[in-house]
């Protein structure tokens, strides 16, 4: 009999179930992961997640990737799910990135920034060489090596924040000024998708995609299949305080902080229609957690879209619609999956449709022979 | 983040039908909308349900936002109360829903959800028939684009997806089109019934029971009202026809546990290679053999 028909469908779904947390727990370790550790020592896979479920909410994260065994889409998923039980407090004023706490912020458009390049974390110029000594990292050399990095590292070098490179490129009249928009941001957690959409809907939709979708995307576009050819102005990573107004005085008050990667991309400039003088153009990109090839991906593409949303879409990465509906995790992961589903009564449909197909066929055959 | 933050431990409490209560007045404004101007597709914002986008996220919205304590629920999966994925969506239903009863018995149901299937059963005014929907767009075969299919199902155009059936009569003398057969409502919009059999789309027609049709992933409502014309799209001259069940000889082929010939089958392939045939839906099967067994005792 087939695989689905057949009672017992609720003892297969508790078999699944524990099957899976057997999985989870059998091996050679009696000890379980802890949060702290998956938050602090996994942190890249910690702001994918934060990132890509769309909830600020790292040790939350940390669980959802302890409980689904470090499947991100997964991960990110459950928090998505957590977040439709909450309703929407209230919208938050425009946060300003210039008093973003940087770990780290760097511009390729200029040797030197206003505010010095620093480099801080970053894997980019480190060899990919197997560092075998971390398979059996002795616990006290491994807290030795934070201790060491703060001691020689004074705070009194770092400075608290820094100047936006686009500012200075503004200052100059390199790039257009910025016109503030009467329009409230899209929330895309309360208003669906209906094409033409606003900017501020793509940059929402970008903001909590799935990394790679939008790699792939952002990359077609980098390859060929579109001309940004971007140059990173600035890219910065660092905690962002969240100003939230006081319940009572209305007066903005830092409610927190959460961990913010943003960049911008300058791409070449375009002409105009009136007197005004031509401009570079701008690309912007920003997400939760420090995910740096999702935010220089983001930026590349808002730069391809609102050129598409402006003279039409001529490549895939420039088609608000192409790009938008296909980048997100949980939509694009759950169709996927969903095809591992009993489909034998729309199967027995298609091959209610090819036999009477064939039997035609058939029989014009014969006609044709006699 | 606080390093000394520590989660709440008992955080589990959900609220009543899972959703917040925005989220499922949301759901059914829309619905009244769906239901205003039929087979409109009403965009949602539609959240992020505990199981995956495919599975019913759109059915589920649409049945944790309309049911009650005092409700009584059906949930099917390719016509059985058993398969996995309904055993799943009910159970999450039951955990979210305390004091909403659930049943097999398509009579006893206020509320179905389905996917792939409506009931065997005619089904009654006092009775939603809620269905799960991965297409909610019958143009998605012709136009890619959302936005222009937009345009077209506002113009009633639908002269692209005639000529898609016209090319499929000339190529093959048959519409090829087997499952989520797009079907005319009112005369105006056409939608896609969802992946049901072409078996099950004439049951949409004057239906005395509300349809909802829900796309979570899509993020689309759209509604049959109560006593809507319903017409599968044809020509004229080349009738719309159901899945065939006779044998070679032309025998219309009978389910092997009630005997049942009036009702869609599964076919079914046992260890042995010989193909059975059996009711989809389980729950009319179930009863069609207890009123045989209560006959033959009488």
């Amino acid at each position: 009999m087939s695989y689905v028909a057949i009672k017992g469908g609720k003892a297969a779904i508790d078999g699944a179930a524990a099957a899976t947390d057997y999985l989870r727990c059998k091996g050679s370790l009696d000890e379980p992961l802890t949060l702290a550790m998956i938050e602090e020592q996994l942190r890249l896979l910690t702001s994918r997640v934060v990132s890509e479920g769309g909830l600020y909410h790292p040790r939350l994260a940390a669980l959802a990737l302890k409980q689904f065994q470090g499947d991100t889409l997964e991960a990110a998923f459950a928090l998505r799910a957590y977040r439709s039980t909450k309703p929407r407090l209230l919208e938050t004023p425009v946060q300003d990135t210039a008093n973003m706490r940087c770990i780290r912020r760097i511009s390729s458009a200029f040797k030197e920034v206003p505010g010095g390049q620093y480099l801080g974390a970053t894997y980019d110029y480190a060899l990919r060489l197997l560092q075998l000594d971390l398979a059996n990292e002795d616990p006290a050399a491994f807290k030795a090596v934070a201790q060491s990095f703060l001691q020689d590292t004074p705070d009194s070098e770092v400075p608290d924040n820094f100047p936006k490179v686009i500012d200075a490129l503004r200052a100059e009249g390199l790039l257009p000024p910025v016109t503030p928009s009467r329009a409230a941001a899209f929330d895309i957690t309360r208003d669906p998708l209906v094409f033409p959409v606003p900017r501020s809907a793509a940059l929402a939709t970008m903001a909590r995609s799935e990394t790679g979708g939008l790699l792939a995307m952002a990359y077609s576009n980098m390859r060929g299949y579109g001309d940004v050819h971007p140059t990173v102005a600035e890219l910065r990573v660092g905690y962002l305080p969240v100003m939230l107004p006081h319940p009572v005085t209305g007066e903005l008050m830092e409610a927190g902080e959460v961990l913010v990667t943003e960049c911008e991309v300058v791409a070449m400039y375009e002409g105009t229609n009136g007197d005004e003088l031509p401009t570079f153009t701008l690309g912007y990109g920003a997400c939760f957690g420090h995910n740096e090839v999702k935010a220089i991906s983001m930026a590349i593409l808002d730069r391809a879209l609102q050129k598409g949303m402006q003279d039409g879409p001529t490549n895939p990465s420039e088609d608000p619609e192409f790009v938008l509906l296909h980048v997100d995790g949980v939509d694009s992961m759950g169709f996927a999956s969903h095809y591992k589903m009993p489909h034998y009564v729309t199967f027995q449909s298609d091959m209610d449709r090819l036999r009477t197909t064939q039997q035609k066929m058939q029989q014009q055959d014969t006609e044709a022979t006699a | 983040m606080n390093a000394h933050y520590e989660l709440p431990l008992e955080d589990a409490g959900y609220s009543f039908g899972f959703l917040d209560e925005y989220a499922k007045k949301e759901v059914r404004r829309c619905i009244l909308k769906a239901i205003a101007i039929p087979g409109y597709q009403t965009p949602y914002a539609s959240r992020e349900m505990p199981m995956g986008r495919g599975f019913g996220t759109g059915g589920l919205q649409l049945t944790l936002s309309l049911i009650g304590a005092d409700d009584t629920l059906k949930v099917i999966d390719q016509g059985s109360d058993d398969s996995v994925n309904a055993v799943n969506l009910r159970q999450f239903v039951q955990l979210t829903c305390p004091g909403v009863a659930v049943t097999e018995k398509t009579q006893e149901a206020t509320l179905i959800q389905s996917r792939h299937r409506i009931p065997e059963k005619m089904l009654t005014e006092q009775q939603i028939l809620v269905l799960q929907v991965p297409y909610p767009d019958a143009l998605v075969v012709v136009e890619p684009s959302e936005a222009r299919r937009k345009v077209m199902h506002g113009e009633a155009d639908y002269s692209r997806l005639l000529v898609k059936l016209y090319e499929d009569v000339v190529r093959f003398d048959e519409i090829t089109i087997s499952h989520r057969y797009p079907t005319r409502l009112n005369g105006h919009y056409v939608i896609d019934p969802s992946p049901i059999p072409r078996w099950d789309v004439p049951r949409l027609h004057q239906s005395p029971a509300l349809v909802l049709l829900g796309a979570g992933r899509e993020k689309k409502i759209y509604a049959v009202p109560p006593y809507t014309v319903a017409e599968p799209l044809v020509f004229d001259d080349i009738a719309f026809r159901v899945e065939d069940f006779r044998d070679a000889n032309g025998q219309r082929i009978a389910c092997r546990c009630c005997g049942s010939t009036v009702s869609f089958l599964d076919e079914l392939i046992d260890d042995a290679g010989n193909v059975t045939h059996q009711c989809s839906d389980s729950s009319y099967c179930e009863e069609e053999q207890e009123t045989i067994s209560a006959r033959k005792q009488a």
